[in-house]
């Protein structure tokens, strides 16, 4: 593994915009190996879980946590755990079989996985834990939870919320990877009452952003503008399958892995540097 | 047995800080309201919200901490029941989920309250070992070795209030995943375990009074099973049965299972509770009957299997 230091600087080198775009050409080698995996919920997170790992995190003394509760968009993690010598190329080559460690849901043990989430609605419970444990203990460490909109949608989501502000978790900073869609169907019809987020979240005691979740400037200041005493959450608006045009908001590739012929045509247009 | 629990966590938590109590909205009775008060941040009440209640306990064990989640036996276990399996038991940590009032101890307060099914649930989970005292010495030593030991998750299953010391004269202390011998016979042997063991006990005397000599085997530790010392004891009496507060797929199922796979020759009855809601209100004892548990019936069946 790279020392902190170095790989730090390495990854600081690039900018957010040139890092993500090799994340999702990497996720997209990993899509010509297997049938299935999570590609766009990953690239709607791509930009929160790269600047919150990259810019924000502490990684020693004492580190910071990062724990994934949409389990779903793990493919995004494993890249940048790769990236930072936490796993292997080893690892990602053989994501999803036999001989692997990794699969389309993050387990706990596996370096680098803060929960097993995969089952929607348990990893902010458990990031209130983690967090509380820290306090206790007296750590510096913060957690960081990134969830899904849908998940707004599990009751178990609010115990924790509200749990978060009892217990005054400064230390914990949920991102709601709000791309608008779940599973089945957009939340904003099938589940219009979720919105607004942002005031909900507010109303419940949480010092809240909102930003656009693809920009890492925008990500970057919204992150950073907790309260003291509370816990802080961060609503960032993103696209389901952001930076392959025929992904974006097409709720198709949940779950679907590109053949050929799309596979280039992602990969060409991840090629192309931004305007 | 509430009050052993709470007094025995005192105990252990007031000298070590990573002993954590998580409850949902249960009333801290005696110690544990002492607990709450000398160490208030390790007390920590979720409110009406149990999914909360183990999804933060297992973050917590996470993180090098001891939590004991606590409230009444139906809201520990069947409200998170996925949390139980996903983020105790598939992810191993060392969580004590107490459930209180385990069985029917909630006589009056209908099935909503009653844990009929909750030691057979608790069985199937993959890592969760189960734990069921029959007394408040067994309570003690249970929540002592909960609190120490640092490999996976368990479901404690408690009674609530004023049960006998059943297990006062025994030499051998208890150990987890062993069988305690509560009584020597020779003919007969029940196989029990928590609240409903005094009544073994006295099937047993009402057994013996008829000229059957009868063993009772204590089974604290339903998972994993001590399949070695049962097979012993099965062995070695010619008739077995066992009495237990639960849905008819807990031990009764084990026993019987057991007995074929070694081969065993003698009769064996199950007597649990029917796999039916009872609309029933009234005395713990009441709310047994209601289910077919009362000791001169098992007696009386028992006998009618053995003759």
């Amino acid at each position: 593994m790279q020392s902190d230091g170095v790989l730090r600087a390495a990854v600081a080198s690039k900018s957010s915009i040139e890092r993500c775009r090799q994340y999702r050409r990497r996720i997209l080698n990993v899509s010509q190996r297997v049938t299935a995996l999570h590609i766009a919920p990953a690239f709607s997170c791509t930009e929160i879980v790269d600047v919150v790992f990259n810019e924000l995190m502490r990684h020693d003394d004492p580190a910071d946590i990062f724990l994934m509760s949409k389990g779903h968009g793990c493919m995004i993690l494993y890249v940048i755990l790769a990236e930072r010598g936490i796993l292997t190329d080893g690892d990602l080559d053989s994501y999803c079989t036999p001989n692997g460690r990794l699969g389309a849901h993050p387990d706990f043990g596996v370096p680098g996985i803060a929960a097993s989430t995969g089952s929607l609605g348990h990893g902010l419970s458990i990031a209130v834990g983690q967090a509380y444990a820290e306090k206790l203990k007296g750590s510096r460490s913060r957690v960081f939870c990134v969830i899904s909109d849908g998940e707004l949608q599990e009751g178990s989501t609010w115990e924790a919320i509200m749990m978060a502000s009892n217990l005054g978790l400064s230390n914990l900073i949920m991102i709601v990877d709000n791309n608008d869609f779940s599973g089945l169907e957009r939340v904003s019809i099938g589940h219009p009452t979720v919105y607004p987020i942002a005031e909900k979240l507010s109303s419940f005691g949480w010092s809240v952003a909102d930003c656009d979740g693809h920009d890492a400037a925008e990500l970057r200041t919204a992150l950073q503008s907790s309260a003291s005493g509370r816990p802080h959450a961060v609503v960032a608006r993103t696209v389901k399958g952001k930076g392959v045009s025929y992904m974006e908001n097409e709720n198709l590739w949940h779950y679907r892995s590109p053949n050929e012929v799309e596979y280039a045509k992602a990969m060409s247009e991840l090629s192309e540097p931004e305007r | 047995m509430r009050n052993r629990f709470a007094e025995t966590f005192y105990e252990l938590a007031k000298d070590d800080s990573r002993q954590c109590m998580i409850v949902a909205d249960i009333s801290p009775a005696g110690s544990m309201s002492r607990f709450r008060d000398e160490y208030p941040a390790r007390f920590i009440n979720t409110g009406v919200a149990e999914q909360v209640m183990i999804g933060m306990s297992a973050g917590m064990a996470q993180r090098g901490l001891r939590p004991f989640a606590y409230t009444i036996a139906t809201f520990a276990l069947y409200r998170p029941f996925e949390m139980i399996r996903d983020d105790l038991c598939y992810q191993n940590l060392p969580v004590t989920v107490v459930g209180i009032g385990g069985g029917l101890s909630y006589s009056t307060l209908g099935a909503t309250h009653h844990a009929q099914e909750d030691v057979a649930l608790a069985m199937c989970v993959p890592n969760l070992r189960v734990l069921a005292p029959c007394d408040p010495l067994e309570v003690e030593a249970m929540t002592r070795w909960c609190a120490s030991q640092e490999e996976g998750p368990v479901y404690l299953r408690l009674g609530k209030a004023g049960e006998p010391l059943l297990t006062a004269d025994l030499v051998e202390p208890w150990l987890f995943g062993k069988v305690r011998k509560l009584r020597e016979g020779k003919t007969h042997c029940i196989f029990t375990y928590g609240v409903i063991t005094k009544m073994a006990l006295s099937v047993a005397e009402e057994l013996e009074a008829q000229g059957i000599s009868t063993s009772v085997i204590a089974v604290p530790t339903l998972k994993p099973l001590d399949t070695e010392s049962l097979t012993v004891a099965l062995q070695a009496h010619s008739s077995v049965s066992v009495i237990e507060e639960c849905a008819p797929h807990a031990l009764g199922l084990e026993i019987e299972a057991l007995s074929q796979r070694v081969g065993y020759r003698g009769a064996v009855s199950a007597f649990s509770l029917k796999d039916e809601f009872i609309h029933c209100y009234g005395s713990h004892q009441d709310v047994l009957s209601a289910h077919g548990l009362e000791e001169l019936s098992i007696a009386t069946q028992i006998r009618a299997v053995i003759r």
